[in-house]
């Protein structure tokens, strides 16, 4: 073998911030080739797919609001991830915050007042976070493996959403429609920049976002997280407990992914509908990993994935490509990111010395 | 075979390097047939690393291994049985939740029916007196019994050279001799033994040769049984030690830590429980705890420093106050640091700075936090200060643990925890794996710190460790600790007894043990 | 006439249970070795649209799955490079794979929306296979035989074969595998490769049997009950049968229930059914660890050898 792996003595931080880098340029050059050996143009893909939202003003608003229930959930899984619990069940803790405030919001459909939105907020985060604490109670009482349980909560969660909608949830007045009635002023984000359809929940998610960076990094808490992920004996040495980290880590990944559903619900949707899982709780798990689990890279990382929605929208009118087609994109980043991590523990090296010494 | 070689494996000039390591520098020796040879030297002498280029796992940088007198390429541990070589590993390679059989039945090359490998297990058993069911599943056995599973199936492939790594360490002295047993009927047979150990009588009383490796070199041969364990003691550790400055002393100060009647029950399916553990610990005194590892250091070390509290808080007595149900994190501010015996991933988190690391154990005492935030300059001086005052080999604080040498890191250890000026210090192993100039730096903070009026207590495997810097010590076997003995007075053999678990009622046998081995 | 209805819903509850099962016999000899593959509904998809596509090309069912299990063990190679050999994230890894084979899936997929083909079905003379009565026994798909002597075969495989034994070792502890000599990666290598072949068959069973056509999405997320059969039967091939058949049944039952509407159970819950169980299943697993049914002990753990 003439090139292989030597191992750094410490993993390089250049390479650590590039290969996101790497990742993204990577995807777009082989996912052009990928697209154009299946018979469509390529480059007009990638071009409308990664481009275009970036240079039409006009689409900044969408990736606004992608951007934000991505980055939201993802810096909570984060948090997890980073505590090695591997909440894989957002997608369902999303859903199941999204009921929850929309409860609130049927609850109080006749009613009018400054505290209802709040409530729904809080209530959609409860909501994400017990839905959350079913997989925490398994995993801490019985040591049941978290990624199959939360993973099995989010196709029950799917049920329950699409019983409410058929049965005790049904607008009565929707013409038997499998859906809500639809939230009233009270019960919706505000606009944030008038004219558009950027709601209140958007910045809130970058503000959180920002928040968790100094958490993470300056609390006890965040060092508590990272050193239950990384070495559960010196935790424990260091007078943490590995139960309550999986709790606390548990019920902010929930809590997060509940409140992007609230945010979801209030903001674009203003409803509950069966279509309301889109895959966000997954795509957020792209996005934890695209941004290094690290606040600020995944606030860039959702953008990414934001302009590849938006573009993939784009797409589809503009070239008749079918929706499921961004996803080949989005998942390769992650592919060639996981691909190009080993640059971080490694180097590349020529090796010329072995040669020599299996020929003597 | 007659004239190509008188020996069965030779190695020549072996060299294998990690990053920032020479683990093995041109080591040479060569083993006859029937020879038992012992492969001697401390934790991290590069013995292991070599046993498993003989067996294929890794592959030299350098040299030669000759099998009978012709050089080979040992590609894989399936190779090496292919020639005849066996192995016991010190880290059993034992599948938990399978049976006996199918354990055995998996280090077997050939493909053989269930009932034949039953029928041939028995028999080795017989032949070699070795007892297991081949229908248990292994997670019920016993340590001695899973080691059995490995020599079992080493024999099982007629092995030329069987090679044991540190095979005694998990066991009681009535297995070792049974195991001893074992191994001089196989060597009786013509099979080579490389029994690599660091126990000085095991080798004499077993071996018939003996290479002495230090530091990834050779720097001995010798017939164990026409040295001295001096002489080989010597040769193992170097004559380089530091002599370690420390008073004889005999007035302490009042009693600051004090275990009463502590039980606790073992952890899992291979905790060891501790029962009716007492003992004191006076200001000024350093005081060791003996014995062969696994017989409950772990749980006694866990339970004294807080990781596992206990219910029955007046068990464990800290300066007069019952301490026992508190966690680590009140025991620390109440003045108990704790070493614990692993370095890597228990006292240090191998991809975390110095820094953070320090910020592990040390924020609370040293005020490197405050309402939940981290102060990091603070832990960065803190840091600095342990660096310099301890002579850590670093580049800087923000350097990870990982980065650092074994003895490097564990001064690092160390020092976090004797810089907080703890009131009873609580360390486990403090010199394993390290280099002697680290380990005579370790022991003499030590020493120091008892100097100043704290109470230390030391849990070691290493006698001789213990003998030279504590005033009295006790000896752990199965989870109970022996009757307190007062260095100086105590003779290595009476120690070697008590590890050995004759233990039951040590304040009756307590004269005779000591008539019997006054010197 | 009652015996018609009888066998129809046999009929309809094996069909509906044998992509899952198949699925889930590559999942089991996958997680058998120590790997959590989260991308079966993604290779399932690949699998269904390229048997598709090369059937209504050549017209040769068995081409087409056959071609089908190569394309979709192409992509479980993906994975395995990119957690075996690069020890990426499992989870992670596995997510990407189904996110990537619902897109290609789609992208390729869009010329053939809307096309037919035969049906791949019974290998039996008509007479046998079309009887009223014995239908029941002869009117299956070839792939319906086929998932049967698998699951034979897996459960044999695994209990008394030394490749079988090497494989749980290698899932039960990798670091004992490596020492006394077998290649960890090797073995999952080939664990992971089976897997997605029969991913592959199961997408085609969707594909050439169940409908036969493509669309979008065909499976519909059949491959996550396929993973939550394989934990539902507690890694057991045998149990998996018997897991496969109840699970069809309920998805059959669900789909009756809204069809006629019947209000003694909702059909949500019908549907939340195998998720529920299997977490039931997870716990009870957990109470009682010493029967022999806990979970790999090397599951989703990546694996780095020492050189």
């Amino acid at each position: 073998m003439l090139i292989e792996l030597e191992k750094r003595k410490e993993p390089s931080q250049t390479m650590l911030y590039l290969t996101p880098v790497i990742a993204v340029l990577a995807t777009m050059i082989v996912g052009g080739i990928l697209f154009t050996l299946i018979g469509h143009n390529g480059f007009a893909a990638v071009k409308e797919i990664f481009i275009t939202p970036i240079i039409d003003t006009h689409k900044w608003q969408d990736l606004g609001i992608k951007a934000a229930p991505l980055i939201l959930i993802a810096v909570g899984l984060s948090i997890g991830f980073r505590a090695n619990v591997w909440n894989i069940g957002a997608e369902g803790q999303y859903i199941v915050g999204g009921l929850a405030g929309t409860g609130i919001a049927l609850l109080t459909w006749e009613l009018e007042g400054w505290w209802i939105l709040p409530l729904m907020c809080i209530a959609g985060a409860i909501g994400g976070a017990l839905y959350a604490s079913i997989p925490a109670f398994l995993k801490t009482k019985l040591n049941v493996n978290e990624i199959l349980s939360s993973l099995m909560l989010t196709y029950a969660s799917i049920q329950l959403l699409y019983y409410l909608m058929r049965g005790p949830w049904k607008d009565p007045e929707g013409f038997n429609f499998p859906q809500t009635r639809l939230f009233n002023d009270s019960q919706i984000l505000p606009e944030i920049i008038p004219g558009t359809i950027v709601h209140l929940g958007v910045p809130l998610a970058f503000i959180i976002a920002i928040i968790a960076w100094f958490v993470m990094s300056k609390s006890i808490f965040g060092f508590q997280i990272r050193v239950v992920g990384s070495a559960p004996a010196a935790a424990r040495y260091g007078g943490f407990s590995a139960k309550r980290t999986i709790w606390m880590a548990m019920l902010i990944g929930g809590g997060f992914a509940g409140l992007a559903g609230i945010f979801e619900a209030a903001g674009p949707f203003q409803q509950m509908v069966p279509q309301f899982p889109t895959g966000y709780g997954f795509t957020a798990i792209i996005v934890a990993f695209l941004g290094r689990l690290h606040p600020i890279g995944i606030i860039l990382g959702g953008l990414v994935l934001a302009v590849s929605y938006v573009g993939g929208e784009i797409a589809q009118t503009s070239l008749g490509l079918p929706n499921a087609a961004a996803g080949i994109f989005q998942a390769m980043m992650l592919f060639f990111l996981l691909a190009t991590d080993i640059l971080v523990k490694y180097r590349l090296k020529l090796n010329v010395a072995n040669q020599a010494g299996d020929a003597s | 075979m007659t004239d190509k070689s008188n020996y069965r494996i030779e190695l020549d000039e072996i060299t294998k390097s990690f990053p920032g390591v020479l683990a093995n520098d041109r080591v040479s020796f060569a083993i006859k047939p029937g020879e038992i040879h012992a492969l001697l030297g401390e934790n991290g002498a590069g013995k292991s690393t070599l046993v498993k280029m003989i067996y294929g796992i890794m592959q030299p940088d350098e040299g030669e291994i000759r099998w009978e007198g012709e050089a080979i390429k040992v590609a894989n541990p399936k190779a090496a049985r292919k020639l005849g070589v066996g192995m016991v590993f010190q880290h059993f390679s034992l599948f938990d939740a399978m049976t006996v059989l199918e354990n055995i039945a998996l280090g077997m090359d050939a493909k053989i029916s269930q009932n034949l490998l039953e029928e041939k297990i028995r028999e080795v058993m017989d032949v070699y007196g070795l007892m297991l069911d081949p229908h248990r599943v292994v997670s019920t056995l016993s340590v001695g019994e899973r080691q059995r599973i490995e020599i079992v199936r080493a024999l099982l492939l007629n092995p030329r050279l069987l090679i044991m790594d540190e095979p005694t360490s998990v066991l009681t002295p009535q297995e070792v001799a049974q195991l001893f047993e074992t191994l001089r009927k196989l060597s009786a047979t013509g099979c080579s033994i490389l029994y690599i150990s660091h126990k000085l009588h095991e080798i004499k009383e077993l071996c018939d040769q003996a290479t002495i490796l230090r530091g990834g070199k050779v720097v001995g041969e010798c017939d164990p049984k026409q040295e001295t364990s001096k002489s080989m003691a010597e040769m193992m550790i170097g004559g380089d030690l530091k002599q370690i400055e420390k008073d004889v002393k005999t007035e302490f100060g009042d009693p600051r830590f004090v275990v009463d009647d502590l039980s606790q029950p073992g952890e899992g399916d291979f905790g060891v429980a501790l029962s009716n553990i007492s003992f004191s610990v006076r200001a000024g005194e350093i005081f060791g705890i003996a014995g062969v590892a696994g017989n409950g250091q772990n749980e006694l070390s866990m339970a004294l420093s807080g990781e596992i509290p206990t219910v029955n808080a007046a068990t464990i007595k800290l300066d007069g106050k019952p301490v026992a149900d508190q966690n680590i994190l009140q025991r620390r501010k109440h003045g108990l640091c704790a070493v614990p015996e692993e370095r890597n991933g228990h006292a240090a988190v191998v991809d975390f700075s110095l820094s953070d690391n320090a910020i592990l154990t040390a924020r609370e005492r040293m005020n490197l936090a405050s309402g939940g935030l981290i102060k990091h300059s603070e832990a960065r001086s803190y840091t600095d200060d342990v660096i310099s005052t301890f002579g850590v080999k670093t580049t800087g604080s923000a350097s990870p643990a990982g980065s650092l040498s074994g003895g490097n890191l564990q001064k690092f250890v160390v020092g976090r925890e004797i810089m907080q000026n703890p009131d009873v210090l609580l360390i486990s192993q403090p010199t394993w794996g390290v280099d002697a100039g680290a380990a005579a730096a370790i022991h003499q903070a030590i020493v120091d710190l008892a100097e100043n009026g704290s109470a230390i207590i030391v849990i070691s495997q290493d006698l001789d460790e213990l003998l030279a810097i504590c005033d009295e010590m006790a000896v752990i076997n199965e989870g109970k600790l022996s009757k307190t003995l007062k260095v100086g007075e105590a003779s290595v053999d009476e120690i070697g007894l008590l590890m050995g678990g004759v233990h039951g009622e040590p304040n009756t046998n307590q004269d005779s043990v000591e008539n019997a081995h006054a010197h | 006439m009652n015996d018609t209805i009888i066998i129809s819903i046999i009929m309809t509850v094996i069909g509906a249970s044998t992509p899952i099962l198949l699925a889930a016999l590559g999942e089991l000899i996958v997680e058998k070795s120590g790997v959590l593959n989260l991308g079966i509904e993604g290779m399932m998809l690949i699998g269904a649209v390229v048997g598709f596509a090369v059937t209504l090309t050549t017209g040769f069912h068995v081409l087409g799955i056959v071609i089908a299990m190569l394309a979709s063990t192409l992509s479980a190679m993906l994975f395995a490079y990119l957690t075996l050999t690069l020890t990426a994230n499992q989870v992670a890894t596995g997510l990407a794979l189904t996110i990537f084979g619902i897109g290609i899936s789609s992208l390729m997929g869009e010329p053939y929306v809307g096309k037919t083909i035969e049906i791949f079905s019974s290998w039996f003379p008509a007479s046998l296979a079309e009887h009223p009565q014995l239908r029941v026994i002869f009117g299956y798909s070839p792939l319906v035989y086929l998932s049967l002597i698998l699951t034979v075969s897996v459960s044999y495989f695994l209990k008394k074969t030394r490749a079988g034994l090497i494989l749980r070792a290698v899932g039960e502890s990798d670091t004992s595998a490596h020492s006394i000599g077998y290649s960890v990666i090797g073995v999952r290598y080939a664990a992971v490769a089976f897997g997605g072949a029969m991913a592959g068959l199961a997408g085609c069973y969707f594909s050439l049997v169940l409908t036969p056509l493509w669309s979008e999405e065909l499976t519909a997320g059949r491959g996550w009950i396929a993973l939550a059969l394989v934990v539902f039967a507690a890694w057991k091939p045998s149990r998996l049968l018997f897991g496969a058949y109840l699970f069809g049944a309920i998805m059959t039952l669900e789909l009756h229930a809204k069809a006629a509407g019947f209000s003694f159970i909702a059909p949500e819950l019908l549907a939340a059914m195998p998720y529920l169980a299997t977490i039931v299943v997870l716990a009870l697993i957990s109470l009682r660890k010493s029967s022999g049914l806990a979970a790999p002990a090397c599951l989703a753990k990546p694996f780095k050898p020492s050189t």
